[in-house]
């Protein structure tokens, strides 16, 4: 059964064509992951997912709903959740904070609770309080930064807290835009448990686009390679490995043609 | 130096006050507030009365440039609207003050929302020229609409009441405005511990995120707008009450510079801070005059130098600030406290 089903999708600016017919499944509690070169167009694929960018041409089905017409904020409240390639912090809040903002959709004050605080507003606030501190500062191993404002922490810990936030948010599917990039090989194994303890004990789908190809094959159950625009296979990280068209892709066309002539110069003479 | 801070509660924690020691220190500042009138000469009670206007007004319009990063020049404008709103109820209705003051507040709250509509499309210096045109529109209103405004002339109103009893001297107004004042910042602590005002610090921060988090971005930012415009309508009431008479030229566009600037001096984004740049911005000008009065006897001619001096020392007081301390006065205050909190130790 898969949560996102995203068919012929198109998208175009101008006479750039960034995505091509893009069809591809995630199938419901996975991991995930989109992998191409630089330029392939995973990142406009996320951002159409999420609603910044209206393809020309296509659907999104989520759930088995059509997500054409359905606003970012709106997106978010069906249980979308995303983290951003180059951070996408509050950089004048503290952690704490930051991660209460993922709660937004699920609370309900409005100006005038909050304005008097006391009564609703503050049953509200004190609940999604222990929920972040027990579910998610606990479970990233935050809990020494929570009262630090985000522009004072190091990359890979901005990262982590980014994912607190989206974690905050409830998510069905998680999407991670490239989660471990500049990170440390330690930093780099931290992370991997994460994803793969918010997939089995959260339930929680993950997409992801990442480069680093040793944490895609170890992590992944599900692999979509994304080349100019186009899906050129799917499948299981294995599958993908050998896939002459994904080595092709990420090496060079001239590069595996010169190979292949260097090794059986007879067979391509004749 | 200050040990144990340990909480028990998460409510505990997400108190404003956090510490004996702060509970303390408010609750002087509270007996100062509430003793000043009875020790003030009638001059320095006047200026207690002005910077209660000046830090609702600063307040309110923290709340949309420095929390929702949204620049406005039309603070003069919606004090206006409350200013108006206050005169005419006073002379057509005889509501006593606090439905006065809430209606004031309503009013401008509904003209900031038509003000904010804009702020969806443009941003920065592009929405600060849009409020600065409603603002020369609502002065033309005020100059133009005689029935309702009384043109150029304005109106006069009766004082300020409640149950009969009326706040006619500046010393019963002080115990209008300075409740009011505390009353407001409060709330707008409140805001920011809330769901509304992290909504409106993410869209200042980054809207595009804000958006992905499910924040409805028009809807918060004419939420700011609707509340820095209440802000600014009580204070523009309250200073219809205290001087008690309203007149297109009480509300200059000079008036929301002043506001800006009392805002970016006292720090942006920083409730202590509008609190402080309403203050400097109310008072160095009278305490300029005041030197230049100490000054006379000595030079004779101290005034004819220093009345053109005071607008340009005080304009250098402001560049000043930007340069040596952009996060404003309210940083300044933060490293006096931290210095107290470690001490008798240097870090």
């Amino acid at each position: 059964m898969s949560i996102l089903e995203i068919s012929d999708l198109s998208l175009s600016f101008g006479g750039v064509k960034a995505l091509q017919e893009v069809s591809f499944r995630v199938p419901e509690n996975t991991v995930t992951t989109i992998i191409g070169p630089n330029g392939a167009g995973k990142t406009s694929l996320f951002n159409c997912i999420s609603g910044f960018y209206k393809p020309q041409q296509g659907t999104i089905r989520y759930q088995g709903k059509d997500l054409a017409g359905t606003r970012p904020p709106a997106r978010a409240a069906l249980g979308l959740a995303r983290t951003f390639q180059n951070i996408a912090l509050f950089r004048g809040m503290t952690v704490l904070d930051n991660i209460k903002l993922g709660a937004h959709v699920h609370m309900k004050s409005g100006l005038l609770g909050s304005l008097m605080y006391f009564g609703a507003a503050r049953r509200e606030e004190l609940a999604i309080r222990e929920e972040v501190e027990r579910r998610i500062i606990d479970f990233l191993e935050i809990d020494h930064i929570r009262r630090q404002p985000v522009a004072s922490l190091s990359y890979g810990l901005q990262k982590r807290v980014e994912l607190a936030r989206a974690l905050a948010m409830r998510p069905k599917v998680l999407m991670l835009d490239e989660p471990v990039a500049g990170m440390n090989r330690e930093e780099k194994e931290d992370m991997a448990r994460f994803i793969l303890d918010i997939r089995e004990e959260w339930g929680v789908t993950v997409l992801m686009v990442e480069h680093d190809m040793g944490m895609v094959m170890d992590i992944s159950d599900h692999i979509a390679v994304l080349n100019f625009g186009q899906v050129i296979t799917e499948g299981l990280p294995a599958e993908v490995q050998k896939n002459p068209e994904v080595i092709r892709a990420y090496l060079g066309n001239s590069d595996i043609d010169s190979l292949r002539k260097k090794l059986n110069p007879d067979r391509e003479a004749a | 130096m200050r040990i144990g801070d340990a909480k028990q509660t998460y409510q505990a924690d997400e108190a404003i006050w956090t510490s004996s020691t702060q509970k303390f220190w408010f609750s002087l500042l509270l007996l100062i507030l509430l003793v000043f009138p009875f020790l003030a000469n009638a001059y320095l009670l006047y200026l207690g009365c002005l910077v209660g206007i000046a830090v609702i007004s600063t307040t309110g319009l923290n709340i949309l440039t420095g929390f929702t990063g949204l620049i406005s020049l039309g603070q003069a404008g919606f004090m206006g609207v409350g200013g108006y709103t206050v005169a005419w109820l006073s002379l057509n209705t005889g509501l006593p003050f606090p439905v006065a003051l809430l209606l004031a507040g309503l009013m401008a709250a509904a003209v900031g929302i038509l003000v904010g509509l804009p702020s969806l499309r443009v941003k920065g210096l592009y929405l600060a020229i849009a409020t600065l045109a409603a603002s020369v529109f609502l002065h033309f209103i005020f100059a133009e609409w005689e029935p309702v405004t009384g043109g150029m002339a304005g109106l006069s109103l009766e004082p300020a009441h409640l149950f009969g009893f009326t706040f006619q001297s500046d010393f019963r107004m002080y115990f209008i405005i300075v409740p009011l004042a505390v009353l407001m910042v409060f709330a707008a602590r409140n805001v920011f511990r809330t769901r509304v005002g992290r909504a409106f610090i993410a869209i200042r921060d980054r809207d595009i995120s804000a958006e992905i988090l499910g924040i409805n971005l028009l809807r918060y930012k004419l939420m700011s707008f609707a509340l820095s415009s209440f802000y600014a309508g009580v204070a523009g009431g309250l200073f219809a009450y205290f001087y008690r008479v309203v007149t297109p030229e009480s509300f200059p566009l000079a008036m929301s510079i002043f506001y800006l600037a009392a805002v970016i001096v006292g720090g942006m984004g920083n409730l202590l801070g509008g609190i402080l740049g309403a203050a400097f911005m109310t008072l160095v000008p009278e305490i300029l005059k005041l030197l230049t009065a100490a000054l006379t006897p000595f030079y004779p001619n101290a005034p004819v130098f220093m009345s053109p001096m005071l607008e340009i020392i005080f304009g250098a007081l402001i560049v000043g600030f930007l340069i040596f301390e952009p996060h404003g006065l309210a940083e300044i205050w933060h490293r006096i406290r931290r210095f107290f909190s470690l001490w008798p130790f240097r870090n």
